[in-house]
């Protein structure tokens, strides 16, 4: 990696020429709160943000997405359609670059997704570090992901006056050639940035009472927990905490006919397994009738299922499910009151 | 993982209905072509995503078996569903949509020069059909062959004629039963567990291979294991909502096995300590 530094002043000027050939998202204000959304003037952007309603996931994998074109009529034939537009998505925080990792090893594994991996491809991450604590519900530092080490193409560092850009791809640094204004860091850029980066680890607290290593050994010895019939109790089975999760990526495929019923379209749409009919079959039989089964599926993916899958954690300490939830179940608590049962 | 050849893996091929024929009051037959008489190249308890586009996709298990393909392959289709009805209103000669081959199915080359014990129970029949036609096709590899089927009412019976043939072989010990009987009925009549004591096996040397509701697995595993199979020798293929087929939607997750892919046919030696599998 690279590194070099661009000027505040210089941002604004970077994102409109970045503007003319990609779709570029970015943090912005929304209400109190703060979303991923397009960018249409370079000053809504908002690096400084502290946490958004959802993770920059959405334009990845779409809360809905066309998947093929059809015709229904004479002879039936289906064309396959990925909407990926070129994208750079800015200021996306370390949790949520170890998310779109999980995303990558999901949607690439076995039988690659086109759909997935088209979008991902045509898309850059430009990562933003985080400096102080998002909220009192972040546990980043206790899962690994308060640091990044790639899946990203450029990465930004606040320091005060400039940002400090690691250059993480070729892609990334070819896009900072070609539409950034920087210059290469000196060394007293380099000192700046150690300095802010050793300062921030302090302001992080660990919340999990264990290492994070220990965790899918943890979910392991959970599975009969009572802690499972306790949470369904107050849990609304609500579904809030996968639509925000940036590692959940359930889906339902569903089709859509025109009025003139002979043309349509094969959709997908984000799916949640707190939904009473996920694992409902045709016979009529639901495999996780019980909100507490249901929970604990959740659970059990975050902390140990993932893992053993792809190889990445399901949970990257983000906090938004907890933000989310409505009942106040947060999964720090959880894991720390299995692994406390557990001692 | 060879798949019939398509753009993606969720798009379909569009494939001919051959042929439809009415089974049972809920189930028919449907004899499917793929374009150019390509063969379908699946393994005896796969299964197929079908499309009728503007209604849906549906996994639905593949009920012929490889040696008879040729170039089409049989659904035995239950009318419980938006698909699955949409299905049962076609026409010989339309087109439906198909994706697969998916899932792991049952290891015929495992089960070569073992007793086989087969136990099906009402649609379970479709996709263990698919492998006992395997079997009696290449009958000479395997030893003793057991064919167990119980459904709830003679009007439920599957594949009548094939049924017979089975009985009528000397090569096949067939036993068959109905819940409930009727008028013309001269056959067992009790649930399929009540089978078992009509025949001993040579436990360490029988494989076992199982399908049918949930409630019936219970059962039929007890009877399984009371006969001494070993839990490495018996096999289920089970039923889950596979929407992708290729492990990425959830729906079929057991545990953190997914149906679609590490399934539908499981030992049960793999699903024992899984709760949400039964």
């Amino acid at each position: 990696m690279s590194l070099w530094v661009i000027d505040k002043q210089s941002v604004d000027p970077f994102i409109t020429r970045l503007m003319t050939a990609y779709r570029v998202v970015g943090p912005v204000a929304k209400g109190v709160k703060f979303a991923f959304e397009e960018i249409e003037d370079p000053a809504d952007l908002r690096l400084d943000y502290n946490t958004s309603i959802l993770p920059p996931k959405k334009y990845l994998q779409p809360q809905e997405e066309r998947l093929m074109t059809f015709t229904r009529t004479g002879q039936p034939v289906a064309q396959q359609v990925i909407d990926a537009p070129p994208t750079v998505i800015l200021g996306v925080h370390t949790c949520d670059l170890h998310g779109i990792r999980v995303l990558d090893e999901a949607f690439s594994q076995g039988y690659p997704d086109a759909s997935y991996l088209k979008r991902r491809a045509n898309t850059l991450l430009v990562g933003i570090e985080c400096l102080e604590p998002c909220d009192e519900e972040s546990f980043c530092k206790s899962m690994g992901t308060l640091t990044v080490k790639n899946g990203c193409d450029l990465h930004l560092t606040d320091l005060g006056g400039s940002y400090a850009v690691d250059v993480g791809s070729e892609a990334g640094a070819a896009l900072l050639d070609k539409y950034g204004e920087a210059r290469r860091a000196t060394d007293t850029d380099m000192k700046q940035l150690n300095k802010a980066l050793s300062a921030k680890w302090p302001r992080f607290p660990y919340k999990l009472d264990f290492d994070v290593d220990e965790l899918a050994a943890v979910m392991g010895q959970s599975y009969d927990n009572k802690l499972w019939d306790e949470l369904a109790e107050i849990c609304l089975a609500c579904g809030q905490c996968t639509l925000v999760c940036p590692t959940c990526f359930c889906f339902n495929v569903y089709d859509e006919v025109e009025l003139n019923l002979k043309d349509g379209e094969r959709r997908r749409r984000w799916d949640s397994c707190q939904l009473d009919e996920f694992a409902r079959v045709a016979g009529g039989e639901n495999f996780r009738a019980h909100q507490a089964t249901r929970l604990r599926h959740r659970f059990m993916r975050k902390g140990r299922y993932l893992l053993e899958r792809y190889g990445e954690l399901g949970c990257t300490g983000c906090g938004r499910c907890a933000r989310s939830c409505l009942v106040d179940i947060s999964p720090v608590n959880v894991f720390n009151e299995l692994h406390g049962c557990r001692v | 993982m060879a798949t019939i050849q398509s753009d993606s893996v969720y798009v379909p091929v569009m494939a001919r209905v051959l042929d439809i024929r009415p089974m049972t009051r809920l189930e028919k037959l449907l004899t499917v072509e793929l374009p150019g008489g390509q063969s379908l190249g699946n393994e005896p308890g796969q299964f197929v995503e079908v499309s009728i586009f503007g209604i849906g996709e549906a996994p639905i298990s593949i009920s012929s078996s490889p040696s008879r393909s040729n170039g089409s392959f049989e659904l035995c289709v239950r009318n419980v569903g938006d698909v699955t009805s949409a299905l049962h209103q076609m026409e010989p000669g339309a087109m439906v949509g198909i994706r697969g081959p998916f899932g792991a199915g049952f290891p015929t080359e495992k089960m070569k020069g073992k007793d086989l014990l087969f136990a099906a129970g009402g649609l379970g029949l479709a996709p263990l059909r698919s492998l006992i036609n395997e079997v009696l096709d290449q009958r000479s590899a395997f030893g003793r062959v057991i064919i167990l089927y119980g459904t709830k009412h003679p009007s439920e019976i599957l594949f009548g004629e094939e049924l017979e043939a089975w009985a009528q072989r000397e090569d096949v010990e067939f036993h068959m039963t109905v819940d409930r009987g009727d008028e013309d009925w001269q056959g067992h009549v009790g649930v399929i567990t009540t089978l078992f004591p009509r025949f001993t096996i040579n436990p360490r040397n029988t494989i076992a291979a199982t399908c049918g509701p949930p409630i019936m697995y219970r059962f039929v595993l007890m009877e399984l294991l009371g006969k001494g199979i070993p839990e490495a020798q018996i096999y289920l293929s089970l039923e889950r909502r596979m929407k992708c087929g290729v492990g990425k939607c959830g729906h079929c997750q057991i545990n953190d096995l997914y149906c679609c892919q590490d399934g539908p046919v499981f030992r049960y030696a793999d699903i024992k300590g899984l709760e949400e599998a039964l």
